[in-house]
């Protein structure tokens, strides 16, 4: 085994995430924090820790909203990073889906990790994972108990509005209307689903779709968006850390 | 009337021309000993005269009305049959893409939005009815209409606007209706059309106080026709590698082939222009530096950004050497016949890209691609251009299918910049470039 190698950041609209990894690209130490608004800071003071772990000064690779924000020997965008990271981990082409903060992206990557084509859901952040946080947060239901309340819900309440804003009164109105939270909340993963599935169309080939991004440690949403595009979902291992580690990858 | 007559000339022949060369002594004493720098090539020789020209366009404007008569054109129209009868045209849509590079924009839509105009409706149709209602124009003052002038073939917006502006300055409005074009026009749409080119002389005839002579019409017709034909030339000279200029310059001197259509201050321009830019070609200057990529622009440009858009994409070596939009003026209008100029008129201006079916509109991108060599496209999505920015996504996916080519579909509008988030669009430019590897 190699020492260590490089560093990827990735500072994104929710949460900060950082990986150290070595020369194959294998991951030595992660770090994911809630987004300081004062990136700087947080960007060096997690880039220092890592230093300090590795016991000497190494290549950074920067991605996400705060990228430009930090010293880094490259700066590359999400959508290059998620794609490099995903291609590490599954070792070959094919369609990644990646709900984070506040963007969805859809990325065709190629034979050599290259990204082909992409979508990014445009200036409404409707059917990205600040949605969700936003919605549960009204329902106060936590996090880790959404899947386990989603597969309990005999049936599917519809919601039609996929903003955010909009979706907050609708669901109040909903819960006023005697609707049960577990119904509500089924509907609301596949109005997003079914968001994501559209902006994904054109994007989908034969076989399993990878997934991206702190949304996928939903499991509800997992589902969710299996069943709108017909296609299994894997779900890469670590999933909010993807970007870090393409980023961490192309300073290798 | 005769002194009017005597200001209106006197502004296009001596105040202009005076003013103009004083403006341009000042402006080489600020620029004395400065290089140009950045990812761009030098710049062009010809852009001097092109503010001279639109520059002098718009000072006679100002002292047009009761000299000579005056139409408020939609940039689609046959202007060709006005200019015999001595009209000064005005392109309301032109003098709103000035008003976005100034970022003037918010301003004015706000005064209409204030009186109930949708901000969904098309920012040069709220840029228009703006500076009619605040009169803050950034060319001091628009004459009047006699005339309005509307033509539907690049959208059915301008029926609207133009019937807004009839209401409120109580002038005739001409409507040349062209009907939808899928595959090639139908003889009984042309008939049509040309029925109402008839028509509008008997108007234009009655408002300007003039018989439409045949001969001159002729002539105007043309002179259009060679316009279009010269813009078309300027164009091609972006094939070659480098191309000499940019596509964001190409959007900047389409003005006198839109504005001044069928004049020979517009000819000559071409012709200079042209000249310059095949000796660029000859010479290998290009319009940036280090050009790597060559990319096609679709829909029309994002006016207030255009400068630092271009800039962002000429710093990673990318440039557009092709614009469907500003093809737009070289390819309808080379179809107009002095032979028969109502009915070649009706079948060029139905003709316009976009009154055309999207089979159509992808042959046309297709072929620009091939033509200019692309290896890459960005359709601009613009929330005040639908006709122009619907059918984008089919476009995209048989653009990178057929012609495996990288396609970007953007998000904004051609003057408002309230419609565009900057931060995640230059998040998506630059992820497509990097996606070139």
């Amino acid at each position: 085994m190699t020492g260590p190698a490089a560093i990827g950041l990735d500072a994104g609209s929710t949460t900060c995430k950082a990986v150290l990894v070595d020369g194959e690209g294998r991951l030595l130490a992660r770090r994911i924090e809630l987004s300081d608004p004062r990136v700087e800071a947080q960007g060096e003071r997690i880039l220092a820790g890592l230093r300090e772990e590795a016991g000497r000064d190494l290549p950074v690779g920067a991605t996400g909203y705060g990228r430009k924000r930090v010293r880094a020997s490259r700066v590359l965008t999400e959508i290059t990073c998620h794609a490099r990271g995903a291609f590490a981990r599954s070792g070959r082409a094919g369609v990644l889906v990646d709900v984070g903060g506040q963007d969805t992206k859809v990325v065709r990557i190629g034979p050599s990790g290259e990204v082909v084509d992409f979508a990014m859901n445009d200036k409404c952040a409707a059917g990205s994972g600040r949605f969700l946080e936003v919605v549960l947060g009204r329902l106060r239901v936590p996090l880790d108990d959404v899947a386990r309340q989603v597969s309990s819900a005999d049936r599917s309440v519809a919601v039609s509005s996929t903003c955010t804003v909009f979706a907050e009164s609708e669901v109040i109105s909903l819960l006023a209307a005697g609707e049960p939270v577990e119904g509500i909340l089924r509907g609301l993963h596949q109005a997003l689903a079914s968001r994501v599935a559209a902006l994904a169309r054109g994007f989908l080939a034969d076989g399993e779709v990878l997934m991206s991004g702190g949304v996928a440690l939903n499991a509800a949403m997992v589902a969710a968006l299996g069943e709108a595009l017909g296609r299994t979902v894997r779900v890469l291992p670590e999933p909010q850390l993807v970007g870090a580690l393409g980023a961490a990858l192309s300073v290798l | 009337m005769i002194l009017r007559r005597l200001r209106y000339e006197a502004a296009g022949r001596v105040v202009g021309p005076v003013l103009l060369s004083l403006e341009a002594w000042q402006r080489a004493r600020r620029h004395r000993g400065r290089t140009p720098r950045g990812p761009f090539g030098p710049p062009l020789e010809s852009v001097r005269k092109l503010r001279e020209l639109m520059t002098l366009h718009y000072l006679r404007g100002r002292y047009a009305d009761g000299a000579v008569p005056v139409a408020w054109v939609t940039s689609g129209f046959p202007v060709e049959i006005l200019r015999p009868l001595g009209f000064h045209a005005v392109y309301p849509e032109n003098h709103a893409a000035m008003c976005g590079v100034q970022r003037l924009v918010p301003g004015l839509s706000e005064a209409v939005e204030a009186e109930g105009y949708s901000r969904d409706l098309c920012s040069y149709a709220r840029t228009d009815l703006g500076s009619i209602a605040t009169g803050r124009t950034p060319v001091g003052r628009l004459p009047r209409p006699d005339l309005l002038a509307c033509c539907t073939n690049i959208c059915q917006t301008v029926l609207y606007w133009y019937r807004v502006l009839a209401d409120h300055f109580r002038v005739p409005l001409v409507l040349v209706d062209t009907p939808f074009v899928y595959g090639e026009a139908k003889p009984h749409h042309l008939r049509y059309v040309a029925d109402q080119l008839r028509e509008l002389v008997l108007v234009a005839e009655r408002v300007s106080g003039r018989r439409c002579d045949p001969e001159e019409l002729a002539q105007v017709t043309a002179r259009s026709r060679e316009g279009a034909l010269l813009w078309g030339e300027c164009l091609a000279a972006g094939r070659s590698r480098p191309s000499p200029w940019t596509g964001i310059d190409g959007f900047f001197h389409m003005a006198p082939i839109v504005a001044l259509r069928g004049t020979e201050e517009c000819n000559a321009y071409y012709r200079m222009l042209r000249d310059e830019l095949l000796e660029r070609a000859a010479k290998g200057v290009g319009g940036i530096r280090d050009e790597r990529h060559r990319l096609l622009w679709d829909n029309l440009p994002v006016w207030f950004a255009v400068r630092e858009m271009s800039r962002l994409f000429a710093e990673r070596g990318f440039n557009f050497v092709c614009t469907s939009y500003t093809n737009a003026w070289a390819e309808a209008g080379a179809n107009v016949d002095p032979g028969d100029p109502l009915g070649s008129a009706a079948r060029a201006y139905t003709h316009v890209i976009l009154n055309q079916d999207l089979r159509n509109r992808m042959s046309i991108l297709g072929r620009l691609v091939r033509d200019y060599q692309a290896d890459g496209a960005v359709l601009h999505s613009d929330r005040s251009c639908k006709p122009y920015s619907i059918g984008q996504v089919d476009l995209k996916e048989r653009l990178t299918r057929e012609l495996k080519v990288r396609v970007l579909l953007l998000e904004a509008d051609h003057s408002d910049p309230r419609a565009y988030a900057a931060e995640p669009g230059e998040n998506r430019i630059a992820a497509f470039m990097e996606s070139f590897g």
